[in-house]
């Protein structure tokens, strides 16, 4: 798997609270049984109208690996086609005052890093990149750090397990197929 | 200190504990679909690894399926596919699947129960959110994403952050014309979309002890709407006896012992919740809901906000603009366009008594589209068995067959662009129902006053 270390880019701002995974990938295009191509779906229905136009949206003109979004991000269907969607489409983090459970866990299995910052911090973020569209947020793993210049630099929480897990680029599932023994020891006894 | 329930089933499932990192959690049954599935199966294709505890998992094709002709291919070439990949991938791992037309098909979280897979005391997951349904049985019951699924199938297990823990109490009766959806509804407006996040929900009190196992499934399966991992309710008599003799379920001898190990899942009276919340029933009234998230919810004959609730205020200007609603409307006499009732929240047995009680002779509006739609086989044959299709039939309405349907609108079932929908399933976020479609949740008695009069009204119970 992939390896998340420093991530240094400017950012997306999306200013709106409980954006849910229908927004960020519709139900319609889950269909396919592949994980590629879902960048192209990416808010589909914020930047294409009902007959697939393009549209004016809060993205428009917006590009960068890190997306900023309202509180709750990625709330809804547990769908893992959201984190594909923001992957594919470029991005490796996403800033938010708050995560939908569900949508957090998808992001860590997939190298997309959510980092999580308080309400206040979030709110100086979105009026400096308002006022400067290109200020380059920098996201250091290794030191649990955003820095955001004109805003100044905030901790964020992820436990150590899952961190070792994104710098290395290691999965939970070579952790549980490493652990088979204890897994068939724990069968012996359990009922049901 | 005593211990929860959440923590007892947590305990028992505990096959490793990772210093300042997750558990590893054994799953006891994994139920799957065609949506979420097919990318676990074929990483683990490549992996060279096949599912190593398939009798575990149990597999239904039930987003992608029209719920007319179903005797017939699936016409939509990337729903077909999507559920021909699943029969595929069940055949090759040797996994139970209840294919289309099957007695024991339907929504997932549907058969699930009806089909006596899910017990009392267990770890249950799906790709799909929807998943804390299954603790209304007093399961740790969660939705989790593909690579997780794919985690499920290679090891049995999953390695899970232990959440924090709610309880939600509901002391009193609930009035006339209240139903379990209603009571949901209502928490949900009163905790806010992300009131519960990053905990799991113990539901406690005189109104979920005297509310069905139908009743209790639809509370436990918006657990999520509020951002909650799952809820839970103590199983009890009424558990067990929704349990025995159902296919899957253990029987005679071995139904008793089960008896008496679930009779000892409960909280301790010492146990302490990380957060507690307790409302009064009688506060209840049937709910409506109408904004774009289903925290956005009021009575029925209440007063859309003055000011943002649970959000900030762009994104609620951004919800009564999308839903065409001003601030301070009431929502009694809205048009309604669509009627829809189904899915894994109100799609049993008990909701299609509930509706057809409430239409009590009445006609369908010939404004209205109206899709019953029942969540399995089980209970489109109930439906018919108990008269209640013939009745519904020769009141001008239309019984469709089982599927997840209307409420994600993956198969032809999709509400057209601005028109409103009267919804029994659980999500009202924009365009879920449909590119543009306008959601307003609630029960099967709201969403009966709505399919014979055209209109949001109160339900005549």
């Amino acid at each position: 798997m992939e390896k998340i270390n420093i991530i240094q880019s400017k950012a997306v701002l999306v200013p709106v609270d409980n954006i849910d995974t229908d927004q960020i990938i519709p139900a319609r295009f889950l269909k396919t049984v592949s994980r590629a191509g879902f960048g192209e779906k990416l808010f589909y229905d914020w930047r294409f109208d009902s007959d697939g136009n393009p549209q004016e949206s809060v993205l428009t003109g917006q590009s960068g690996e890190i997306l900023v979004a309202g509180n709750n991000f990625g709330c809804g269907s547990s769908r893992e086609h959201a984190a594909w969607a923001l992957h594919d489409a470029g991005f490796r983090a996403v800033v938010s005052s708050s995560f939908a459970d569900i949508f957090r866990n998808n992001a860590l299995n997939n190298c997309l890093l959510p980092v999580r910052v308080s309400e206040d911090f979030l709110a100086g973020i979105c009026e400096a990149l308002k006022k400067s569209p290109d200020t380059e947020l920098a996201i250091d793993l290794p030191a649990q750090k955003l820095t955001v210049p004109g805003v100044g630099e905030t901790s964020f929480e992820i436990n150590a397990y899952k961190k070792e897990c994104l710098m290395k680029g290691y999965s939970d599932i070579d952790y549980l197929l490493a652990d088979k023994d204890a897994i068939l020891k724990y069968e012996e006894t359990h009922c049901l | 200190m005593g211990r929860t329930l959440f923590d007892k089933i947590w305990d028992n499932h505990t096959v490793r504990h990772i210093p300042d990192g997750p558990d590893v959690l054994y799953i006891d049954r994994h139920l799957i679909h065609e949506v979420t599935s097919p990318q676990a199966f074929s990483a683990l294709r490549e992996k060279g690894l096949k599912v190593f505890r398939p009798e575990r998992t149990f597999a239904t094709c039930d987003h992608n399926v029209p719920t007319l002709g179903q005797d017939r291919p699936i016409e939509d070439p990337s729903s077909a596919a999507a559920v021909a990949e699943l029969a595929r991938n069940t055949a090759d791992n040797g996994i139970r699947y209840f294919p289309l037309g099957d007695p024991g098909n339907g929504i997932v979280h549907v058969i699930g129960p009806e089909q006596g897979i899910v017990l009392c005391g267990q770890t249950v997951v799906c790709g799909d959110s929807h998943t804390a349904t299954h603790g209304a049985f007093g399961n740790i019951a969660f939705g989790i994403g593909t690579s997780e699924v794919e985690m499920v199938f290679a090891s049995q297990c999953l390695m899970q952050n232990k959440p924090k823990q709610t309880r939600i109490t509901v002391d009193g009766k609930l009035a006339a014309g209240v139903t379990p959806k209603d009571v949901i509804l209502y928490i949900i407006s009163r905790l806010g979309t992300d009131g519960c996040t990053g905990t799991f929900v113990e539901y406690a009190g005189d109104v979920f002890r005297d509310m069905s196992m139908e009743g209790r499934m639809t509370v436990c399966n918006m657990s999520i709407e509020m951002g909650a991992r799952g809820g839970i309710v103590a199983p009890d008599a009424k558990t067990f006896e929704y349990i025995k003799g159902r296919r899957f379920a253990p029987k005679d001898r071995d139904f008793e012992k089960a008896v008496e190990r679930w009779s000892c899942l409960k909280t301790d009276a010492d146990a302490v919740f990380d957060r507690e919340y307790r409302f009064d029933a009688s506060d209840i009234r049937p709910m409506v809901t109408y904004g774009t998230n289903p925290g956005m919810g009021i009575p029925v004959d209440g007063t859309i906000p003055e000011t943002a609730t649970g959000c900030d205020d762009i994104t609620f200007a951004k919800a009564l603009s999308y839903m065409g609603f001003e601030k301070g409307e009431r929502m009694l006499g809205k048009k309604v366009d669509y009627v829809f009732v189904g899915s894994c929240t109100n799609g049993r047995i008990e909701d299609f008594r509930a509706f057809a009680k409430a239409v009590d002779g009445r006609r369908k509006s010939d404004e209205v589209t109206v899709w019953l739609v029942p969540g399995s086989k089980e209970v489109e044959s109930k439906i018919e068995a108990e008269g209640i299709g013939d009745e519904l039939r020769a009141l001008g309405f239309e019984i469709r067959q089982p599927g997840c349907s209307a409420c994600l609108a993956m198969n032809p079932d999709r509400i057209p662009e601005g028109k409103y929908a009267v919804s029994t399933s659980n999500r009202n976020f924009e365009g879920r129902q449909g590119y543009g479609s306008r959601t307003i949740l609630a029960g099967p008695l709201v969403a009966a006053e709505a399919a014979v009069t055209g209109e949001i009204g109160m339900p005549k119970i």
